[in-house]
């Protein structure tokens, strides 16, 4: 085997070693990476910071353990915005594993921000088929969701008795990592009219930037690299930014690694040709 | 009478839904209302008997297959803790032994599984990111830009950001809302042929 085909059959194992040493080594030598903010990401950030305090914004969690990494710091990151403000949430986690997670982020949020639940937030769970439960929100939060996630009845929640559906929230933004994404927009958007925004990991962001241009959502958060820029603009800080350095270093290797595969793909192929 | 109510009952609700979106009125929000509330029963309902297919399944599984007993075991182990650790409301409530099992065994699970698909996707992109012909060159040319958002590069960043940027949103644009348009006239199109009753496919062979 010569050494332009060696450059394109590296054994797989190779790849994976200097993959892992590129996430491991910025876990032990810690170092930042500066964040260029990008313009559907600071939408999002503007319009939670032109609440008012008291106002109502929808926050779904609606996503799995699996995506957490990317974008359990976009939530952080949205609901501490929410808290400084004193904006109230109304949160839901419309996937199936999900509910745990999203109650330990407003949990950890609460207790750091002095929150009380059913004032501050209420948390109204999971409920199967996400698209008939988006719908049925649209007429009625206490209709879809009589009681919260921990069972007391909507009825009895100060901050609940207030409202009555998406109207009366200022507006909506979903992460998530399916395709809950394409029901909030065609559904709460599309037939309620409520301003959207959608969290969504870096591999799904690409399907959702034609509903940007046709402004059907006002911004939208793409992967960790969204999660660090919304944590730039807000200044709370967790693992977004902090993954970043790991992101980076994992991207270059990934990078070299197409690159070295090409030149000897490109040399190699000259030399048949020479051959010939 | 085995094809004609179902046919006769697809016809009827389909048509139902369908107007019912051009009628405001009250009427209209509760037939609405209803029937969604009809689809949630029906699918708790799937819920039984996907819990039923499993149980039989895996049952058939730990009995006859010596090499998946073990699996088989440990899932039906698993389903039922989950099922009973996680019955009641309390169980939802931070410490309990369902919460626990939540945070500290399904969580890292997910995570460890999804973390090794960078693993897998280094793999395929070292692999299949070759500049064979005009179209893949353009395609790794494309994903390269794209990749190289996530690195800072300085001054070389905030071009690359609006390339990128330009990439999203006119390109990838164009070629995204022309599938989307097309799977949604093409929704439209099944929609139609289920409720008129031309595609029977759903009702089975028998």
């Amino acid at each position: 085997m010569t050494l332009y085909e060696k450059m394109m059959n590296l054994d797989r194992r190779w790849i994976y070693l200097i993959l892992g040493l590129a996430v491991i080594i910025p876990a032990i030598i810690p170092f930042t990476v500066p964040v260029a903010v990008t313009p559907e990401v600071k939408s999002i950030y503007n319009f939670v910071e032109s609440l008012k305090p008291g106002d109502y914004l929808f926050l779904g969690i609606d996503y799995d353990p699996s995506s957490m990494a990317e974008l359990n710091p976009m939530a952080k990151a949205i609901i501490a915005q929410c808290f400084r403000k004193d904006v109230k949430i109304i949160v839901t986690a419309l996937s199936q594993n999900g509910p745990g997670m999203a109650e330990q982020i407003l949990n950890e949020m609460a207790s750091q921000f002095g929150k009380r639940n059913h004032e501050d937030y209420c948390f109204l769970g999971y409920k199967p088929y996400p698209g008939i439960v988006i719908l049925n929100m649209g007429v009625s939060f206490k209709l879809t969701f009589p009681n919260d996630y921990y069972g007391v009845p909507l009825d009895s929640i100060p901050m609940m008795t207030k409202i009555t559906n998406y109207r009366d929230c200022k507006g909506i933004i979903d992460l998530c990592a399916g395709s809950v994404a394409d029901m909030w927009i065609g559904f709460a958007n599309g037939r309620y009219g409520v301003p959207l925004a959608i969290g969504v990991t870096g591999v799904m962001a690409a399907d959702y930037y034609p509903y940007l241009q046709s402004k059907q959502i006002f911004g939208i958060i793409s992967g960790m690299k969204g999660a660090a820029e919304y944590e730039t603009l807000t200044g709370y800080k967790t693992t977004g930014i902090k993954s970043m350095a790991y992101q980076t270093t994992s991207h270059i290797i990934i990078l070299l690694f197409i690159i070295i595969s090409n030149i000897g793909f490109f040399l190699s192929g000259k030399k048949e040709k020479k051959k010939i | 009478m085995k094809r004609t109510l179902p046919l006769f009952l697809v016809f009827t609700s389909g048509m139902i839904m369908l107007l019912q979106h051009f009628v405001p009125s009250e009427e209209s929000e509760f037939i609405y209302k209803y029937a969604n509330d009809w689809l949630i029963t029906v699918g708790v309902y799937a819920i039984m008997l996907g819990i039923w297919s499993l149980i039989r399944v895996t049952v058939a599984k730990a009995r006859y297959e010596s090499g998946e007993r073990f699996y088989a075991i440990v899932t039906l182990f698993g389903m039922a803790i989950m099922i009973f650790s996680g019955i009641t409301v309390e169980s939802q409530r931070a410490g309990s032994l369902f919460m626990n099992i939540f945070a500290y065994v399904l969580i890292p699970i997910q995570a460890t599984i999804f973390s090794l698909l960078a693993f897998y996707v280094a793999s395929a992109a070292y692999r299949a990111f070759r500049a064979r012909s005009v179209l893949a060159t353009l395609l790794l040319i494309t994903a390269f830009v794209v990749m190289l958002r996530m690195i800072p590069l300085g001054p070389v960043s905030v071009w690359n950001q609006y390339l990128v940027g330009w990439i999203l949103s006119v390109p990838n644009l164009a070629a995204k809302r022309a599938i989307i348009m097309g799977v949604g006239l093409g929704m439209i199109a099944t929609s139609m042929k289920i409720i008129l009753g031309i595609e029977r496919s759903y009702l089975g062979s028998d």
